[in-house]
């Protein structure tokens, strides 16, 4: 499988995607430029984490209007897999590929630390591989990660299965804990967690590795 | 205690040198009152605590200052500024905005 991982400027979890696909998971994956206006050859797409254009304005709202970002609605108009992390699932809320928006964690600090997240789907190419319910152990690493969306959009999610991950411990003060979601074909998912920096014993979790492995699952069984 | 004395920004008059020719459009962007403001709130409290006891609330918003190239129709710039507020200032999810155009 071919991982495309986007690199806007100010990008800084591009490595860490590459890293965990390409050495703990063992596929292949490249790096695509936010110029980029197409998609080539690409069986899924991540936009990583970091602080795109600086955080400016709002997180993720000067990368929607990034060339790529069009070939990525594209791409996922058309089916392919795209997992937003972290600043990814703010750029996904900012385009309206996902519902809701991510906010100022409710203590006003920037939170970087483990937490145990649950796995509340696995009818999904991100979560095929998990347990319903498994606890993974994972990083969080933002200061804006407070999952917000109004009541009807809430139990949208829930009433359709669409909310993929849950805090266990919501240091962040998401509303429902929320700290992952899918999009309403399920091939979209944001997630403020970071499953790429927990693939390897040496990050002290390798609980993150289900979410690649999912997907190449899920990609295995398209083909 | 006594409010600090801070500096106020020049008020935009047809005859402030800076403003000269100038058309601004203000754009004032908040949450939704839906939507907790925990700067606000943090903002709040330190208010209260410096004995500012007749506040209640703080919402904080953000405040835009754009400058319009002379000539333009102002009908029109609101409506291509109300666009712009619309999709790039504010975020509708979470946030209104309000639009004020100066000739």
């Amino acid at each position: 499988m071919k991982f495309g991982v986007v690199v806007f400027p100010g990008s800084n979890c591009d490595h860490d995607a590459w890293y965990s696909i390409s050495h703990n998971l063992g596929h292949k994956a490249e790096f695509v430029w936010h110029r980029e206006t197409r998609l080539s050859d690409l069986d899924a797409v991540i936009l990583p984490g970091g602080f795109s254009y600086g955080d400016y304005l709002r997180c993720g709202a000067i990368a929607k209007f990034s060339p790529v970002m069009s070939a990525v609605k594209d791409f996922a108009a058309a089916g392919g897999l795209v997992a937003g992390i972290c600043n990814g699932f703010q750029i996904l809320t900012e385009c309206g590929l996902l519902p809701g928006a991510l906010i100022r964690n409710r203590n006003l600090k920037f939170i970087c630390r483990e937490l145990p997240v649950a796995v509340e789907t696995t009818d999904s190419s991100f979560t095929n591989a998990a347990v319903k319910g498994q606890v993974l152990r994972l990083p969080i690493a933002h200061g804006e990660g407070c999952y917000v969306a109004d009541e009807r959009t809430l139990d949208e999610l829930e009433a359709e299965d669409r909310v993929a991950f849950r805090y266990l411990d919501n240091a962040n003060g998401s509303q429902r804990a929320i700290a992952g979601i899918l999009d309403a074909r399920r091939n979209v998912l944001g997630m403020m967690p970071h499953p790429e920096r927990a693939t390897d014993p040496l990050m002290g979790s390798s609980d993150g590795l289900v979410v690649f492995e999912s997907m190449v699952g899920a990609l295995a069984e398209r083909r | 205690m006594t409010a600090p004395n801070l500096p106020r920004p020049p008020a935009f008059t047809a005859g402030t040198i800076y403003n000269k020719g100038l058309m601004k459009a203000r754009v004032y962007v908040s949450f939704k009152d839906t939507v907790l403001d925990p700067q606000g709130k943090t903002v709040c409290a330190a208010l209260q605590g410096l004995g500012y006891e007749e506040i209640t609330d703080v919402r904080q918003g953000k405040y835009f200052e754009i400058s319009i190239r002379p000539g333009a129709d102002p009908r029109r710039v609101e409506q291509r500024i109300t666009e712009a507020a619309q999709d790039v200032l504010a975020n509708p999810v979470i946030e209104d905005f309000r639009v004020v155009v100066e000739p």
